[in-house]
């Protein structure tokens, strides 16, 4: 018995690795705005979260201020800001949020950043030219759980 | 690459005026409360009740008011205005016979004074040609028809050296573009685009020039994008921008497929922006970050 879980669990982790436990941006499940399953089947790391606030196709504090960041620079004003949100906000919801905010915030600015779908003249990035093949999602499944995580330890306000 | 909300980049100056943040949640400084005459005597007009067809804003300003004194200041002169010596540039090519009829600017308008106003309402539709049409397209018809020269590159230096100088001759004078008659339904596909979501970011020039003005997003402070400034001298880039070129940077930094400058679409766009507007000043060349 004890060899048969071992063994199972060696092929979760396998696959893993190849990424075939990852949720795809079009399967995701959204049920009132929350995704209650991690996209990649494992928990986040919340400092690489913490980093993704900050740079690259997260640039969260572009629009949100967090206390927390404070080492970096220009936080935005257009949302609210994060401090508390992993008190006001269940994991599951906030994994809808950062996936997709337009199903738990009809109409809003926030983009979506698990999503691949249903753009109007979508860009090859910031480049100006139109999207070549398949698009990326703006964060990975992997790095919207580390942005989960680390949302999740901004529990004070 | 903080690029996806830059598309105005920090300047030395900005980040002076900024670097107070706290983290807290600062509410938008909007617009400040100066006034810009320039020269000590050119008056212009950086805040007005917004035009009638305007449903969500009830004031307009110019994006003077949203930039930090020092840039303010830096317009405030034409001695310290940087865009003025390609005004001066302007003034040789408008009066330089080019083409085979043998014509200059100066040939068929005169002094250049003589085109006070032009600026003030552009893009205006085109009896002769069937079409809107923005100031870019009437100089390079002119060129083109009356002078038998080569048009000029739609946002190229010496097309905006040019517009320029033909803006600098209206300054302070309303804005005042037609929007009814044979132009409306240009202006109905500019309002249209306006209000598109574009790109992998899926923003539309609303969402941050008119719900967010006044706010940060990143280092940037958001105005209305209006237009009576144009061209600009933006600290950043050390030269002029055209309109078109303004708004292709904003479609591209929503991770979009941007238009071409000189297209249908943004000549409709540049009249339905140009329309949000109608009562500000002429105040180009301006000076942004
Ligand atoms: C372009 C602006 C923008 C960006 C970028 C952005 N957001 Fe938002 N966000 C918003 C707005 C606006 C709201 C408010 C929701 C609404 O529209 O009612 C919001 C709401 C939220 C909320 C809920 C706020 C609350 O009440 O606690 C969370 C959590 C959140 N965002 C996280 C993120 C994270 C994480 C990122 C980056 C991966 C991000 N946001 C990037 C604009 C943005
Ligand atoms: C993601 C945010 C964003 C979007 C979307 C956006 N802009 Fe901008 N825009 C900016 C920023 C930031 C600046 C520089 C600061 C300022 O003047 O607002 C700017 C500047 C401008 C300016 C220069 C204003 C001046 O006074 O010189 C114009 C004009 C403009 N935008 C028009 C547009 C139009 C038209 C659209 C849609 C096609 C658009 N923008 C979409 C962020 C945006």
């Amino acid at each position: 018995m004890a060899r048969i879980l071992a063994g199972a669990a060696a092929v979760c982790l396998a696959a893993g690795v190849a990424g075939a436990e990852i949720v795809a941006p079009v399967d995701v499940n959204f049920v009132d705005g929350a995704v209650e399953t991690s996209l990649t089947g494992a928990p986040g790391d919340p400092a690489s979260g913490r980093e993704i606030m900050n740079k690259g196709s997260g640039n969260c504090i572009a629009c949100h201020a967090v206390t927390d960041l404070q080492e970096f620079a220009f936080h935005g004003e257009i949302g609210p800001p994060l401090d508390g949100a992993g008190e006001r906000w269940s994991e599951a919801e906030l994994r809808g949020i950062v996936a997709n905010a337009k199903i738990m915030f009809d109409g809003t600015m926030m983009p979506s950043f698990y999503k691949t779908e249903g753009f109007i003249r979508p860009g090859n990035a910031y480049s100006g030219k139109p999207a070549e093949g398949d698009l990326e999602p703006l964060l990975t499944a992997q790095q919207v759980e580390d942005v989960v995580a680390y949302l999740m330890t901004l529990t004070d306000y | 690459m903080t690029r996806a909300f830059a598309p105005g980049l920090t300047t030395a100056l900005t980040a002076v005026a900024l670097a107070g943040f706290t983290g807290a949640a600062a509410a938008g400084p909007g617009p400040d409360e100066d006034q810009l005459v320039i020269n000590g005597e050119i008056e212009i007009v950086t805040e007005a009740e917004a035009p009638a067809h305007m449903e969500y804003v009830d004031t307009v300003y110019s994006g003077w008011r949203f930039r930090s004194d020092e840039t303010q200041a830096v317009q405030m002169d034409d001695f310290d205005n940087p865009a003025m010596i390609w005004v001066e540039n302007a003034m040789e090519d408008w009066e330089t016979v080019e083409g085979a009829a043998g014509e200059s600017c100066a040939s068929c308008h005169g002094d250049v004074e003589e085109l006070r106003g032009v600026r003030a309402v552009y893009p205006k539709w085109n009896e002769e040609a069937g079409e809107v049409r923005t100031l870019e397209m009437q100089i390079n018809d002119c060129r083109e028809t009356r002078m038998e020269a080569e048009p000029w590159k739609y946002s190229g230096g010496d097309m905006i050296n040019m517009t320029a100088l033909i803006a600098s001759v209206s300054r302070g004078m309303p804005v005042n573009v037609a929007i009814d008659g044979p132009a409306q339904s240009t202006w109905e596909q500019g309002q249209e685009l306006y209000y598109t979501r574009f790109g992998q970011l899926e923003l539309s020039c609303a969402n941050c020039h008119e719900d967010n003005y006044g706010m940060m997003i990143r280092a940037d402070h958001l105005s209305q994008g209006q237009i009576n400034g144009f061209p600009t001298y933006r600290l950043k880039n050390t030269k002029l921008n055209s309109v078109h070129a303004r708004f292709r940077g904003c479609i591209r930094d929503t991770r979009a497929h941007t238009f071409a400058e000189g297209s249908p679409e943004f000549v409709a766009l540049e009249l339905y922006v140009a329309s949000r507007g109608n009562g500000l000043s002429v105040e180009g060349p301006s000076v942004r970050n």
